[in-house]
């Protein structure tokens, strides 16, 4: 189609030409050189927006008539186009002349054609739809013998190029890496990076061809080729790890001035080169011990003749990247740190911080907080905002010295981050004050500190704080202004209803704070305060305050049952819930009887949507105010299991009602949910507990600030003591004492806060492991239950098996004890040991990690209900050793689940001693959302003794190849900790399921997308056969077969969540073609590279 | 990789911009202000690096830019690129404009915006650096300016010159 449009438009001018008058043309183009020169003048001439727009339009009006008429020759046409270019430039639309634009391209001579191509560039952008017209024209130049033509086709298509089309240019190109001209073969490299960019599976055989660039003899075409391999390595660092060597030789050449003098740039030899080959070799030897050596002497070479006074900032983000590896080395540089702090470019400003957040410790947290806060206080930009203040909040959590300093730190992220900030924080800090640490009284002194100083806050006339603060402000004051001990919190509810009469005050912020006044007023009924607030609010218009002034009303009229209902400060106890909701099993028996349709579970509901087009939405619509009922909605699975563990049913009900948010924070960020996110940061709370502090106590920010100011009125040489002051409590607690401060003086101090920490951490140790072994009591009978549910499976169908886990569960409950528990966990685990070929059985039933910790009843329940719900039916992995020692063995294995990938790491304690603080942690990685699994975060593995820790993994977007990392760490008895890495490759297959659909949906869904890819592929005799190539289609790839017609098959398939790919092939002879749509532009792709993968290897 | 080149002057009249990564139209233009809005407020004396604007792409975006007489040429970067290395070729790019053009200044800019674009071309190929190598630049633009011998050179604008380079000095002796 486009040869023909092509061929029409080639045609046209010249029919024009043939009958061109000589004068009318001539005068014009006269003119014509000049034009732009005066367009230029008119516009500078011109001194509003307004007159420019009408000369411009008047300009684009010449033009559209000038390149449309038929006289206009192509040297005019030029012209013309440099003027286009010109006003689009000045964002004014000149789309008339795109066309021409690549008719210029098309016919012109050299020079024309190279506006013409340069137009088309900056016109048009890779999906333009007038691009196609351009792709003759790319290939007649790629084949051109001059040389210039060449160039501007390589140009243009590593700049514009219609990714379907590639394949028609792709073989031009390749040629041309062998092309003699260095200049083609360069540009040739970088053609070819750029489809590794847009269409990496085209490209793929061509990989080998790139290794020959990177030794061709020319230096550019080298350096281009190192653009791709920095993407290559940076997406699979362990494929090309043979390379080391030759870059480091590169380097070497590049740093010992073995380049021709010209690539020296102000006398250093090729800085481009140096910083691409440099940032290669960190990506090959990061995390690979083996690889960095052979990279120490280069490196050691190039720091030595690098210049080290370039652009500050640049040395900082250089510095930071390097303290991340070791913060002593930081001491080296303070003074240049200290100096930047106070540099007058907030760039700069910026990166000291980012920097000092790097080498912040429990000794110089004070300081470096206080600059923080400083600088949040100057700064206007959103995210800087948010970013600095989740950095304080952090830094606070980790290493607050004591309870004034962390109340006064954290209120001043509320007051500044105010509602910008990312919500974890409030959470969190409420969450610390509720769960507090192992010591009672130190907790109860946090939190009447955070009381006082909220009281003292609200006092404050005219000051408006942020919503989140004062969520947070009405929680703390209802949990636990009973520490004050005053007779009636008249004080306090004034303020908060003083608070909820004021306009500006969210509601839901409002909603908070009559929570606090429900709080309150279980302490003190009778208040005239509350009567009035009742009255206020129960004719209000808000709805969900109507119903809490309501609540509150008749709450009050039965004094007994809201202080049962609202005990003083159990905010953090766990409640018993009935998660079966078996109270209502006579409500359900009835309306069953009477006709009502019975329960689906989540998964028999997902199964159903599929087949249906329209289903309703059975997801809840996020967490509501009034959190009833929130856990039965959590596991709906749960509710076959435990009736025997419910409490008192009709007063859980209720008490959640007046739990009110916090008990649904409570549950939904409780420490398992948690876990997966904050993994570091809860044993970092632990570790550093508020202790009190005589030494370093902030009143409040405030008077900090006022005391910095003062500090500098005074003298030159003071401020120079000062800085040095400064470096001293910054670098504090990097490396070794006296070298680290300049004025050797924290070293006392250093230490009592040492030793106080670390008392804490073995205390907190202690405690937490205790929890821990109470709890596993539900966990390890669960399981029991389990395997031997399992077992029963196989005789019996489910419905009988469900009854079977009930009556076994409840009997497990009855006889067992707690001290029986560790005998009960061993012997699954001990099985699981004995007989790995569990695994290799085609079904998974068999194997159930042992959960180890649980925080409630309700939690678990339902853990161990779903894991036996999923589990049983789906595809996994063999069992594959990671990593070891001679201590653990770590191997993981995947179950392909419907709605994710659920990756399962086992540790297996080889020793026979016990392992202590055992921790897995897998790295984020880009384009994976890794969610831990509740239920695995016991820190002690016993002797011999298995432990697993499950993930469950979402991929973001399509991709080719990926990579899991992270570290086991643990610790024996009395001995340093140990850490070992691994890393586990994933598949896109990992996350391809199949779709099932009917052939009808097919054809409609085919129509639907937009994205396309062919191929055909060329397999062996045996493979060829449509039967045979079926089956490897929908075993390997897991594709559903929707229908065989002939010779031709249909099979779709869908990437995890939701993204479904269609596939069409028919086999002729020994080819298969396939043809592939889906909704994602870049899923077909890497679907047909896996296909081909899978077709070759079979 | 190198998401657009940017040249305006002190007034924020764009010169150049060549995007590598497309961009509607207006969107085009709000980056020119924005850019042009972020960099013009910037003193003197400090860094040549800033965070990416909103537009093109937050914070994973830098903008490294340079200041010339009456000119500033920004190149706005995704983080794969080394900000020294960037600022580096920009002043390859305006020597290498100097010695095309002999003494540039903003009108061989305006006027030549064609022969400024094909300079860059070979430099900068699909939002990749090709060449960093002036002699190597130089070269390849007098073949191509070899073509043009039949043409009548335009020589109009090099009356009223204020060289672009005067800073040159200042930053690298």
């Amino acid at each position: 189609m486009s040869d023909i449009v092509e061929k029409t438009l080639t045609a046209l001018p010249g029919l024009f030409l043939q009958n061109q008058s000589v004068g009318g043309p001539a005068g014009v183009k006269a003119s014509f050189s000049s034009r732009l020169g005066g367009l230029v003048r008119g516009i500078t001439a011109l001194t509003s927006k307004h007159e420019e727009e009408k000369l411009i339009q008047q300009e684009l009006s010449n033009l559209k008539a000038t390149v449309s008429a038929p006289a206009t020759t192509l040297k005019m046409m030029k012209e013309c186009m440099v003027r286009l270019i010109y006003c689009e430039m000045l964002g004014y639309d000149a789309s008339f002349g795109y066309i021409h634009a690549i008719k210029l391209a098309q016919q012109g001579n050299l020079l024309e054609k190279r506006v013409g191509y340069l137009a088309v560039s900056l016109f048009l952008h890779e999906n333009h739809e007038l691009l196609l017209l351009l792709v003759n024209t790319v290939v007649k130049d790629l084949q051109s013998t001059n040389l210039v033509e060449v160039c501007m086709a390589l140009t243009i298509v590593s700049q514009i190029f219609p990714r379907e089309m590639i394949p028609a240019v792709l073989p031009l190109i390749e040629d041309k890496l062998q092309h003699s001209k260095e200049i083609i073969r360069r540009k040739a490299v970088l053609a070819l990076y750029k489809f590794h960019l847009i269409a990496p599976n085209q490209v793929q055989h061509i990989h080998i061809k790139f290794r020959k660039a990177l030794c061709d003899r020319d230096v550019g075409v080298m350096a281009a080729s190192l653009h791709i391999y920095f993407r290559m390595i940076k997406e699979n660092p362990s494929a090309y790890k043979d390379l080391t060597g030759s870059f480091v030789t590169i380097l070497k050449q590049v740093v010992g001035g073995k380049l021709p003098v010209d690539f020296n740039y102000h006398s250093v030899p090729a800085p481009w080169l140096q910083i691409q080959l440099l940032r290669i070799l960190g990506l090959l030897g990061k995390d690979d011990q083996r690889t960095s050596e052979l990279m120490y002497d280069v490196l050691d070479e190039s720091l030595r003749r690098a210049e080290l006074n370039h652009n500050v900032t640049y040395g900082l983000k250089a510095l930071t990247y390097v303290i991340q590896q070791d913060p002593t080395l930081a001491l080296q540089h303070q003074m240049t740190i200290i100096e930047c702090l106070d540099h007058p470019d907030p760039i700069i400003k910026r990166e000291t911080l980012e920097l000092l957040y790097r080498i912040t410790n429990a000794q110089n947290i004070t300081v470096i907080v206080q600059k923080m806060l400083e600088y949040l206080h100057q700064s206007k930009e959103e995210y800087i905002i948010v970013n600095l203040v989740g950095k304080i909040a952090e830094l606070a959590e980790k290493y607050a010295p004591d309870n004034a300093w962390f109340i006064q730190t954290m209120n001043a992220v509320f007051s500044v981050g105010g509602d910008v900030m990312h919500p974890d924080i409030p959470n969190n800090f409420m969450r610390l004050l509720a769960e507090g640490f192992d010591d009672e009284t130190e907790d109860q002194q946090l939190r009447l500190y955070a009381v006082q100083s909220y009281l003292t806050l609200l006092d404050v006339e005219n000051v408006f704080y942020p919503q989140k603060f004062l969520q947070v402000m009405s929680w703390v004051l209802g949990e636990y202004y009973y520490l004050l001990d005053k007779d009636t919190p008249e004080e306090v509810l004034t303020k908060l209803y003083k608070l909820l009469m004021n306009a500006s005050v969210s509601s839901e912020t409002k909603a908070w704070l009559i929570a606090a006044v429900t709080k309150l007023t279980s302490q003190a009924h009778s208040s005239n305060i509350v009567e009035r607030l009742i009255q206020e609010f129960t004719i209000s218009l808000d709805t969900c305050m109507r119903q809490h002034a309501f609540e509150l009303k008749h709450l009050r009229e039965n004094v007994e049952l809201m202080k049962s209902l609202l005990p003083v400060d159990k905010s953090c106890e766990d409640m018993v819930v009935d998660a079966s909701l078996s109270f209502l099993d006579g409500f359900v028996a009835e309306e069953l009887s009477q006709g009502a349709a019975p329960y689906k579970p989540h998964h028999q509901r997902q199964e159903e949507k599929l087949s249906q087009e329209k289903v309703l939405n059975f997801e809840p619509y996020g967490l509501s105010f009034s959190s009833s009922g929130f856990t039965g909605r959590q596991s709906p699975a749960g509710i076959s299991l435990g009736s025997d563990i419910s409490g008192n049913s009709a007063e859980t009900g209720l008490k959640e009602t007046n739990g009110l948010k916090l008990e649904g924070i409570k549950k939904l960020w409780g420490k398992e949910g948690y876990l997966p996110k904050k993994e570091g940061k809860t044993g970092d709370e632990t570790e550093a507990p508020p202790v009190p502090q005589e030494s370093i106590i902030m009143e409040t920010v405030d008077q900090t600030l006022i005391k910095k100011d003062q500090c500098q009125v005074l003298t030159q040489s003071k401020e120079e003591k000062e800085k040095q002051l400064l470096a001293s409590s910054l670098f504090v607690g990097l490396g070794s004492e006296s070298t680290v401060n300049l004025l050797g003086k924290a070293d006392t101090v250093s230490h009592k806060f040492r030793r106080k920490s670390k008392i804490k951490e073995t205390k907190s140790g202690e405690t937490t492991s205790a929890h821990n072994r109470t709890c596993s009591y539900f966990s390890s009978s669960s399981n029991a239950t389990y395997e031997d549910g399992y077992y029963l499976d196989t005789l019996q169908d489910r419905g009988d098996k469900e009854l079977n886990k009930l009556s076994l569960n409840s009997g497990l409950l009855d006889s067992e004890s707690l001290t029986e528990l560790p005998s009960v966990e061993k012997l699954s685990n001990c099985k699981l040991s004995s007989s790995p070929s569990l695994f290799t059985d085609n079904s998974m039933e068999g194997f159930q990690p042992s959960q180890s910790t649980a925080l409630s009843v309700a939690n678990e329940t339902s853990l161990a209900a779903s894991l036996l719900e999923e589990t049983s039916e789906h595809m996994h992995s063999d069992l594959v050793e990671v990593c070891h020692n001679e201590t653990i063995s770590l191997s993981s294995f995947k179950i392909w689940k419907d709605d994710c990938l659920f990756m399962v790491w086992s540790v297996s304690n080889k020793s026979g001693l016990e392992l202590e603080s055992a921790d897995l942690e897998i790295a984020p990685a880009e384009n994976f959302k890794i969610t831990e699994q509740p239920g695995c975060r016991l820190p002690i593995i016993e002797a011999e003794s298995i432990k697993t820790f499950q993930y469950s993994v979402q991929v973001e977007k399509p991709f080719t190849e990926g990579n899991l990392s992270g570290f086991i760490n643990y610790q024996m008895m009395d001995t340093h900790s140990v850490q070992l890495e691994f890393s586990v490759n994933l598949s896109l297959l990992d996350f391809i399921r199949p779709l099932k659909i009917s052939t009808e949906n097919f054809g409609k869904l085919w129509l639907s997308f937009a994205n396309d890819v062919k191929q055909n592929i060329k397999v062996s005799e045996s493979q060829a056969a449509l039967p045979s190539a079926l089956k490897t289609l929908q075993q390997k790839l897991r594709l559903h077969v929707v229908e065989i017609i002939g010779n031709e098959g249909l099979l779709a398939c869908q990437l995890l969540p939701s993204i479904p790919c269609l596939l069409h092939f028919r086999v002729h002879g020994d080819v298969l073609a396939l043809w592939f749509r889906s909704s994602c532009s870049t899923l077909p792709d890497c679907l047909l590279y896996q296909c081909q993968k899978v077709m070759e290897g079979s | 990789m190198i998401k657009a080149i940017l040249i305006f002057n002190n007034h924020g009249k764009p010169r150049l911009s060549k995007f590598y990564q497309p961009y509607s139209e207006d969107t085009q233009q709000q980056i020119i202000r924005e850019t042009f809005h972020l960099v013009s407020k910037r003193d003197e004396n400090v860094c040549n690096f800033l965070e990416g604007g909103l537009l093109i792409g937050g914070s994973d975006n830098k903008l490294i830019y340079r200041h010339y007489a009456t000119l500033y040429f920004v190149f706005c970067v995704d983080s794969s690129e080394s900000e020294l290395g960037i600022l580096d070729l920009i002043q390859v790019f305006v020597e290498t404009l100097d010695k095309c053009f002999e003494n540039v200044c903003e009108l061989d800019l305006i006027f030549h915006v064609d022969k400024v674009h094909n300079i860059l071309a070979e430099m900068v190929m699909g939002g990749m650096v090709l060449e960093t190598n002036m002699n190597e630049i130089v070269t390849q633009i007098d073949a191509q300016n070899k073509l043009e011998k039949s043409e009548p050179p335009v020589m109009e604008v090099h009356l009223q010159k204020s060289t672009l380079l005067e800073r040159k000095r200042f930053l690298h002796l």
